[in-house]
């Protein structure tokens, strides 16, 4: 006959057990949605499905994989504020893999666009990054994100202690001048950055919120 | 309408021609088969065939663009902001009937009939580079005729200097003007002596048949010389005027876009070099190729710019 401990325990050991069970679906659906988008973009440059990549693959490519990158550094930016409004830790698990994939696409972005379109011409390339502030702030937000990818595995997390999430603050101004640069791409038609502007301030203004309610709270039990 | 100019013997006064229209178009209804309309007349997007002429001395004989790529690919902000809206949001536009008003510093002013418009002067094809301000280029064979023809048969005032255009206002049929992405309805306008150069056109059609809807059917612009947004679609006005007149581009961002806007590998649009293009349709792993002054035309229209900055005239 089980003591009560050991039946206890085993009951939080199938809790533990479907926790990570749920966190494991969660993971292979989350991996399977963020690769969509590049498997579709394979499927047209490869011609298997309808739409080909049109009159100007280079452009549909770059733009397919820039604004993935944008839309999965925003999502990244929603854990947070998701797990906690809805009480869901569980969201918690996914965010490296949505980081890590929002990086992925950036950098393939900056890949196709010095290759494809810049044909690997490194003075124009050069040239670009100097007098073109949309190109400017593009690359700086994805210079700011390689060290975030880099210390992104549990190892890194150790090492660098609380430093890691004083790191991985710089996501911010990544994610700020990812919006500038889709911002400033643009001819006339502001529309779509203007939404992922949106998203962004949403998402920052939250953190600001509660950082500041979190202050002045304490200032109040005192008072 | 003036009444004390005198009108050219080609040009039907409008009452004329819309009640000629309209009984036409009863009779069409009633009695006769759709054959039996002038072809663009019948034709609700484009498809029928022009009877036209090579123009061999004006054409490029680098390789055309194909039909799809170029009335799938390009800007008409009306129709929507993406390359493919206007292929993918044009269909309900009716270019069909379709007047254009002459105004401003010419002898003959008024509203005429497109049919009247076109009646005087012979089709030709054109091939013709087209350099849009995004670095991105086509090769189109362009049915129209020398935009100076016109221009010359409305007897310019010694006061007309320059030649303005204005692309049609239909927020039913085209969707994209019920958004303000530009100041609505687009404009656009040449230095005349640019409008009566040899190379300025007025295109009817593409390919050999009527213009379709994505590209400005019925009547649009073809300057090739000059940066794609110079050419205005749609057209229904071509006032002459004194004063350079406003153009929509430079309008809503005048650093970016000038009134000249020439094809200029040397002046960078301040966002993006202009110093190459990408020929589309080319295949998947091609460079860029470099841009040429005034798109190639330079040795026809460079004198026209003699004297003049083209850094501070972009």
């Amino acid at each position: 006959m089980a003591s009560i401990e050991t039946r206890v325990a085993s009951a939080g050991a199938t809790a533990r057990g479907s926790r990570v069970r749920t966190l494991t679906l969660a993971k292979v659906f989350v991996f399977a949605a963020c690769s969509t988008p590049l498997v579709l973009l394979a499927l047209r440059a490869f011609g298997i499905t309808g739409p080909s990549l049109g009159p100007n693959p280079t452009e549909a490519v770059m733009d397919v994989l820039g604004k993935w990158g944008l839309r999965l550094l925003l999502v990244t930016l929603a854990v947070t504020p998701l797990r906690i409004v809805f009480a869901a830790p569980l969201l918690l698990g996914l965010r490296r893999m949505l980081g890590l994939f929002a990086f992925s696409y950036i950098a393939l972005h900056f890949l196709v666009w010095i290759t494809l379109d810049r044909w690997l011409d490194f003075a124009a390339v050069l040239e670009d990054v100097a007098k073109r502030p949309f190109i400017t702030v593009g690359l700086t937000a994805l210079l700011l994100l390689i060290p975030l990818a880099v210390t992104s595995t549990a190892g890194w997390m150790r090492r660098l202690g609380r430093r890691w999430q004083r790191l991985h603050r710089l996501i911010y101004p990544a994610a700020i001048l990812g919006c500038v640069h889709y911002w400033w791409q643009v001819k006339a038609d502001v529309r779509e950055p203007l939404i992922y502007a949106t998203v962004l301030l949403l998402l920052l203004g939250w953190r600001v919120h509660r950082a500041r309610a979190s202050t002045r709270a304490p200032a109040r039990s005192r008072g | 309408m003036s009444d004390s100019a005198p009108r050219p013997s080609e040009i039907t006064p409008e009452t004329a021609y819309v009640n000629r229209r309209e009984i036409l178009a009863a009779a069409a209804g009633v009695l006769l088969p759709a054959s039996a309309l002038p072809a663009w007349a019948a034709a609700p997007s484009g498809g029928e065939t022009l009877k036209f002429r090579r123009n061999a001395a004006f054409s490029t004989d680098e390789s055309k663009n194909s039909f799809e790529d170029i009335t799938t690919y390009n800007n008409f902000y009306e129709f929507g902001t993406g390359k493919s809206d206007p292929g993918a949001n044009s269909s309900k536009f009716r270019p069909t009937p379709w007047k254009v008003a002459v105004t401003g510093e010419v002898e003959i002013t008024g509203q005429f009939g497109l049919e009247d418009l076109l009646k005087p002067h012979p089709l030709e094809e054109r091939v013709y580079r087209l350099r849009c301000v995004e670095a991105w280029s086509m090769v189109i064979p362009w049915i129209g005729f020398p935009l100076g023809e016109l221009v010359k048969r409305f007897k310019p005032t010694s006061r007309a200097k320059f030649v303005a255009f204005r692309t049609v206002h239909r927020p039913a049929e085209m969707p994209g003007q019920r958004y303000p992405v530009l100041d609505w309805p687009y404009v656009e306008g040449l230095r005349i002596d640019e409008a009566t150069h040899p190379l300025a056109m007025l295109a009817v059609g593409v390919y050999g048949r009527v213009l379709p809807n994505p590209n400005g059917a019925p009547l649009r612009l073809v300057v090739p010389w000059k940066y794609g947004f110079k050419s205005i679609k749609s057209i229904v006005e071509i006032r002459f005027t004194e004063r350079r007149p406003p153009t929509s581009w430079n309008r809503s961002a005048p650093n970016e876009y000038g009134f000249y806007a020439n094809v200029n590998p040397e002046v960078d649009h301040p966002r993006w070099s202009q110093a190459r293009e990408r020929r589309i349709g080319g295949a998947f792993l091609t460079p860029p190729r470099p841009t040429l002054p005034f798109n190639g035309y330079a040795a026809q229209v460079a004198d026209l710019y003699r004297g003049l900055d083209l850094r501070k005239n972009f």
